[in-house]
């Protein structure tokens, strides 16, 4: 079990959290291809290494946050607001 | 039987003044206080303790630890029989009962033994390939009966379980000299220092060698604050430096052989610096019937004698591939033991000058094994061939084969290894990320040698400083070679699994080369041991007959657990009704004086229906129905999803989540909605109203408001974050009372309600915040059965006064309690649909009706773009039907398929709702059907069981089609 570093609670236990999935996802508008709209509901990279997800303190203060996650090694590099661009 | 209690001062962790009475298989023994079952067991002489897994073969106690293989126990009886506890980690206590496993009638004659009668026919993989036609799973529960250990209780476990978590700086994982070294340098430098010690007390497998050493550290330990705990065993290592650790309580607090006890607490500890000081295993010599009761590992022995005054046997072969061979025959004597010889492997010249102190045949193996449920000689058999075979009269063979260091921890949390030619072991190659090894699990032998670097890497882990390299020697020389090749008689690799080396070898001629294979295909290295006493030698093996060297080979993935953990353990308090908790109605009380039948619906515990005497629930749901329909009826809604949304963007934020435009609703009016996901699929609905210019009140599915206001959320967070919207979930603060009926208002206002609330000043599908006796109350005129129907928000705690206070005017209006059940009859004759009832997971809310909602919505909504997908626009699609027998007596199941021939074939659709309408005296239904908006009238055929129902689509609603009772 991971110890996640909430942004605005300290580290507390992954158990604490849900998982969004991967951060900075641009969402197509109305008008975009069918395979564009498809891409962006089902597709996404598994990368060996740097990931850039999105957590939700579920249990704690509720709030999403990104975090920079080795997907090997777990290790977190970082952890920003949800609306910072990535590092 | 030629096992007996030495003399003290042997026996340094036994009492002898405190004698234990136990039983085993059924006979009556006493051993002493400090006595493991294992200890008193061969105290008392009793060498068969029970079968192998396969084979049936007679075995014993192999060794004095955590790696035992063999002899294992079902403890205990009853509710808490535990199945295979290994008796060498079994603390005595009086009045302990325990059995063999996977023998019968009796571990001394066992009808399973013709198994090892027929052993040539049982090599590894023969049961996948004998037993494959017609399949496997026909075979497999009389295999599963013959093949296996323990058995499980099959009753509830009446005892308790617990979860601490804790934190330290530096946890040490091991309570010998070396752990004991370590945390004491740690706590000494200043660091919160826990140590974990698996045995119970301090001290570690070799206490009895390094008493003074050992009493020393732990009035250091003391003195410097090292928080320490024993039975308390470090099983696993996971992410981030979480450890976890299983307390044994022994005995189990508050238990004198009854159940209900406290038994064992899961230890979750974050630690900064994890130390592991585990120990080493000792591996076992390879020889011919190497499985005999009476052939156990040296160094166990040697414990036995010392720790707890038990001499295994009086006259001692030791088999050898390793220097330490000499070091516990060396033991032994001082304890008074005879050893008659040391069988080596090795030439002369491989062997140090102790080697003098003994009768020692070099350059030798064992041959065979005389005795069958023990041993009575051996003979020995030299590779210098002109040497003829000896026979050694003995009753114990240790095997010392050398050590393999306990590198679990290390490996788990992602260290590497390295082979150690010269010991044939594998060491740990550097530290793992967050782990530091010290002692024997580290490959450092020499006592002194691994005080100093624990003490060392205690220091520099609190202090922050690099850490110290691992001198790693001292565990002698020892011989990788494992087996005996060309002489009869089967070898064992796993005594646990009965795998042979014949079996290695068929494995390795099979191609199954890798470890990984190996393991699986052999089951080497499986069971309640692990592979503690064989991976090393298997993979050795593997080695040989593949032409490898053993760093080539390998070691299998290590994963946690180290040792068997009990489920209860992992469960802890999370049993029964904790399991998951169920959520009351503000009210509950009330509704059981009424004689409500509770039912769980989602999280809730709530009434089905309020059954008179004599009445089943279906009897009384129809009668609860037809009652709302004629005259009036309450309902406590309180599950009900609230959420408050306020804020400038508010309007405009609900119209982005919901199919329904929410912008232009007046402050009192409200509407139905649907929510939607990305992918178009509709996950909840429910009425919006507008309190406000600024706030709204929402109504979500009961089951479906904290995964809604999670959504909420999410899309205010993540993607619409410039919006000025703040979502509150009030489900917990407001309680909801329906009322219904025609005579619903009559009913509200006899009891005082507001005159504004009538039905001929406030209109269906409004909602208007009033008060009653200075309770604020948030009404809303809406209706889920179809009749007159307001449902009154009141806040939790008023719930039960207002249901009182309406309840005791009830009879002057006929008025009735309904539950759930007459609920879902009255929406289904209505034509209502139930989210995920009369929807499933590819449900767009063009299939239920609202194509023409979409349409006139201009605006984004979440979900909109999905349902312009080709696949969306399908005609084909299934949509919601109302359906009703032609008979107009059947009830249609829910579930059943619609399709024009007997399945199999493919399917039109399926019933999702369908009652008995009292209203009607007929069957209603909704069902999703393939293009079923546009099959009006067409008559179907329905499914069920071998029967066929012939059916047809009829118009929704059932009932009122013009809404005349609805809107009053």
């Amino acid at each position: 079990m991971m110890q996640i570093p909430c942004i605005h609670c300290g580290p507390r236990d992954e158990s604490e959290f849900t998982c969004g999935g991967t951060s900075h996802m641009a969402r197509p508008g109305l008008d975009e291809s069918d395979r564009n709209w498809g891409e962006y509901l089902f597709f996404r990279d598994n990368p060996k290494g740097l990931h850039l997800e999105r957590w939700r303190h579920a249990q704690g203060c509720g709030q999403w946050f990104n975090l920079a996650r080795n997907t090997v090694t777990h290790e977190i590099l970082s952890v920003y607001a949800i609306t910072d661009p990535p590092p | 039987m030629t096992a007996s209690r030495l003399a003290a001062p042997l026996g340094s962790r036994v009492d002898r003044s405190q004698r234990l009475e136990f039983q085993f298989n059924g006979r009556r023994f006493s051993g002493f206080a400090g006595d493991t079952l294992a200890s008193a067991l061969l105290a008392n002489g009793v060498q068969l303790v029970g079968r192998s897994f396969k084979l049936h073969r007679p075995r014993g106690i192999f060794s004095c630890g955590v790696e035992e293989p063999t002899g294992l126990v079902d403890l205990s009886t009853g509710a808490t029989r535990t199945p295979n506890m290994r008796s060498t980690l079994v603390e005595l206590y009086d009045g302990l009962v325990a059995a063999s496993v996977n023998c019968w009638p009796s571990v001394g004659f066992d009808v399973g033994a013709i198994n090892s009668r027929m052993a040539a026919l049982l090599p590894a993989g023969f049961y996948y390939k004998t037993f494959k036609w017609p399949n496997w799973q026909l075979f497999e529960p009389a295999i599963r009966r013959m093949a296996g250990l323990g058995t499980v209780s099959g009753e509830p476990d009446p005892d308790r379980y617990e979860e601490v978590a804790a934190q330290a700086d530096v946890l040490v994982a091991g309570g010998g000299i070396a752990g004991l070294s370590a945390a004491v340098a740690a706590a000494e430098a200043g660091a919160d220092t826990l140590l974990l010690a698996s045995g119970p007390t301090l001290g570690g497998a070799l206490a009895w060698r390094a008493g003074p050493r050992v009493a020393e550290l732990i009035v250091r330990a003391e003195r410097c604050g090292v928080r320490h705990m024993t039975r308390t065993l470090a099983f696993g290592i996971y992410d981030h430096n979480l450890v976890c650790a299983r307390e044994v309580l022994h005995p189990p607090a508050g238990r004198a052989g009854a159940g209900g006890a406290l038994r064992e607490r899961l230890w979750k500890i974050r630690a900064r610096a994890v130390i592991a000081a585990t120990g080493a295993f000792e591996r076992p010599v390879i020889f011919p019937n190497n499985d005999r009761p009476g052939v156990m590992l040296a160094g166990a022995a040697d414990k036995y004698a010392h720790a707890f005054g038990v001499a295994c046997g009086q006259r001692v072969v030791i088999a050898a591939n390793s220097d330490s061979a000499y070091q516990v025959a060396a033991s032994l004597r001082g304890a008074g033991v005879q050893v008659v010889a040391v069988v080596d492997r090795r030439p002369r010249a491989d062997i140090g000058a102790e080697a003098a102190q003994v009768h020692t045949l070099v350059n030798a193996g064992i041959a065979t094994v005389g005795g069958a449920k023990a041993v009575r000689h051996c003979s020995v058999f030299s590779i210098d061939t002109d040497v003829r075979p000896e026979r050694l009269e003995c009753d114990l063979i240790l095997s010392a084969g050398g050590h393999a260091p306990a590198v679990h921890l290390h490996s788990q949390a992602g260290g590497k290894l390295r082979w150690l030619e010269e010991s044939a072991m594998f060491v740990p190659d550097g530290a793992a990320p967050g782990v530091w090894s010290t002692g024997a699990c580290a490959g450092i032998f020499t006592p002194d040698t691994a005080v100093n670097h624990a003490a060392e890497l205690g220091t520099a882990l609190a202090l922050g400083r690099a850490v110290p390299a691992a001198a790693v020697g001292g565990a002698g020389r020892s011989l990788a070679i494992t087996h005996i090749p060309g002489v009869a008689g089967k070898q064992f690799i796993d005594l646990q699994n009965d795998v042979s080396t014949g079996d290695i070898g068929l494995a390795a001629q099979e191609n199954y080369r890798s470890v990984e294979h190996l393991k699986r295909y052999t089951t080497t290295g499986m069971g309640t041991d692990q592979g503690k006493t064989s991976n090393v030698n298997a993979l050795v093996l593997m080695g040989e007959f593949t032409g490898r060297e053993p760093a080539d080979v390998g070691t299998t993935k290590f994963r946690p657990p180290f040792a068997p953990v009990t489920l209860g353990l992992f469960a802890g308090r999370r049993v029964g009704a904790l399991y998951r908790p169920l959520k009351h109605l503000p009210a509950h009380e009330w509704h059981e004086a009424q004689g409500a039948l509770f039912e769980q619906f989602g999280n809730w515990i709530r009434p089905a229906a309020y059954p008179r005497s004599g009445e089943s629930l279906e009897s009384a749901a129809q009668r609860e129905a037809a009652a709302v329909r004629k005259t009036a009826g309450l309902l406590d809604g309180s599950p009900l999803g609230k959420l408050e949304i306020f804020g400038p963007d508010a309007a405009h934020f609900l119209d982005l989540m919901y199919v329904g435009t929410m912008s232009n609703l007046n402050p009192g009016q409200a509407r139905y909605g649907l929510l939607l996901n990305e992918n178009g699929i509709v996950v909840d609905d429910g009425i919006v109203a507008r309190l406000g210019p600024q706030h709204y009140w929402v109504n979500t599915t009961s089951a479906g408001i904290e995964r809604t206001a999670a959504a909420f959320e999410e899309w205010l967070q993540c993607e619409y974050t410039g919006l000025r919207v703040l979502v509150t979930p009030v489900t917990s603060r407001w309680g909801n009372v329906t009322v219904a009926g025609p005579r619903a208002w009559d009913w509200l206002a006899s009891v005082g309600f507001d005159s504004a609330l009538a039905p001929s000043s406030m209109k269906h599908m409004t909602l208007r915040e009033s008060a009653l006796d200075g309770m604020a109350l948030r009404v809303l005129r809406a209706s889920f059965s179809g009749e007159l129907g307001y449902e009154i928000n009141v806040p939790v705690d008023r719930v039960t006064g207002l249901i009182e206070r309406l309840w005791e005017r009830a009879p002057q209006f006929a008025a009735v309690l309904y539950g759930i059940e007459a609920l879902e009859i009255m929406r289904t004759e209505k034509g209502f649909i139930h989210v995920g009832t009369d929807t499933d997971g590819t449900t767009l809310p063009q299939d239920i009706g609202f194509a023409r909602a979409i349409e006139r919505k201009a605006a984004n909504f979440v979900g909109r773009r999905s349902l312009l997908r080709p696949a969306a626009r399908d005609p084909g699609r299934f949509q919601l039907v109302a359906l009703s027998p032609v008979d107009r007596r059947t009830l249609l199941p829910v579930g059943a398929q619609i399709a024009a021939a007997a399945p199999p074939t493919q399917t039109e659709g399926h019933v999702t709702s369908s009652y008995w309408s009292p209203e009607l005296g007929a069957p209603v239904a909704l069902g999703l059907l393939a293009r079923g908006t546009q099959r009006l009238g067409e008559k179907i055929r329905v499914h069920h069981l071998g029967k066929v129902i012939d059916a047809e689509v009829v118009k929704a609603p059932f009932i009122d089609p013009t809404g005349e009772r609805l809107h009053g």
